[in-house]
């Protein structure tokens, strides 16, 4: 036979356990679903560019350098309140893409008029079939590209000063450091 | 009795429009296809609305979803294909029934251990009770127990 005191701490442990369980899940986001895209190529895409009809955006553009595809939309309130963040970053020096995803080319053009532009480029996806090709469930969403053209990171939601400086921007140092 | 019957059927069909309200009608060749893009839809999660499968979501990503589904079905690929092309940019999360695979063995074999953790315990339970009522008592404490509770074995006997 057990113990006394093994079989009455039983039940407290079996308890703690499964609290310490439920309380990290409580922690959890379940809207982030990790990316399967991580590690992988950036997946190959051909777009007009948002202002300059004449300018077409691929995958390839991505090569030689460490950047970010930022996918956003004039319909998303979310991508207003992290605009101002990315425009830090683009004065940082961080060149920055965007996919302009499911909206209108008039919306967009106002809104990057009005609220400045922090992007390199911009691709336009009216009807949203690239976003689906890059896993895109929720607007914003942030891939960090490394040089190769890889995605090696995620960032769903809106991006914040935290993730900026605790994610981010050690990621593009790193990956730049990669290089040399 | 008529009227009954026509207000049930009223009821159904309001039933019915309500299921559907979000699916778009696509052309199919047959019953069958149909059948088939709607039991596919059943189960793909959408992952604007996580606790809807695509064929119950109203949310845009599950419109565009529920096109790109359509369209995949009509170049003839098959549900596996159609199910990889979704988990290769959302990964097995849009799957309602995940993969059997070592960071899944907990998933599906979970509720089965339990149950027979529970079962053993059980049994184990029952086993500890039976031998305790058995031996509890030796012969002549039993007998000292029925004078020491009143000398009526009969009263005894009922309350076992």
């Amino acid at each position: 036979m057990m113990p006394s005191f093994v079989r009455y701490l039983t039940p407290l442990v079996l308890f703690l356990a499964l609290a310490a369980l439920l309380y990290k899940g409580l922690a959890l986001n379940p809207r982030e679903v990790p990316s399967p895209l991580i590690g992988k190529p950036a997946p190959e895409f051909t777009l007009p560019e948002l202002k300059d009809t004449s300018r077409q955006l691929s995958h390839t553009d991505f090569q030689g350098k460490v950047s970010l595809l930022n996918v956003w939309a004039t319909w998303c309130v979310s991508c207003r309140a992290e605009h101002p963040l990315l425009m830090q970053l683009a004065r940082q020096g961080v060149t920055i893409y965007g996919l302009d995803y499911k909206d209108s080319r008039e919306d967009a053009q106002r809104w990057l008029q009005r609220f400045g532009d922090p992007y390199v480029a911009n691709a336009f996806d009216a009807d949203g079939r690239v976003g689906i090709d890059w896993g895109v469930y929720g607007t914003p969403e942030t891939f960090v590209i490394d040089q190769q053209g890889i995605i090696r990171h995620k960032h769903i939601g809106p991006l914040t000063e935290e993730a900026i400086q605790r994610e981010i921007l050690p990621l593009i140092q790193q990956l730049k450091g990669d290089k040399g | 009795m008529m009227l009954r019957n026509t207000l049930a059927a009223i009821f159904l069909a309001s039933c019915l429009n309500l299921a559907w309200a979000g699916l778009e009608s696509f052309d199919f060749s047959g019953n069958v296809e149909e059948q088939r893009y709607k039991d596919l839809l059943a189960e793909l999660r959408c992952l604007v609305c996580q606790n809807q499968s695509l064929v119950d979501s109203d949310a845009e990503l599950a419109h565009d979803l529920r096109l790109e589904v359509y369209e995949l079905m009509a170049q003839g690929r098959d549900d596996t294909q159609i199910r990889d092309f979704l988990v290769a940019r959302y990964g097995e999360f849009v799957l309602y029934d995940p993969p059997l695979k070592p960071s899944t063995y907990l998933l599906w074999a979970g509720p089965f251990v339990l149950l027979a953790l529970g079962i053993i315990m059980l049994f184990r339970t029952i086993r500890q009770r039976r031998q305790l009522h058995e031996s509890e008592f030796s012969a002549e404490e039993q007998e000292r127990l029925r004078q020491l509770l009143g000398n009526n074995p009969s009263e005894q006997e009922d309350r076992q």
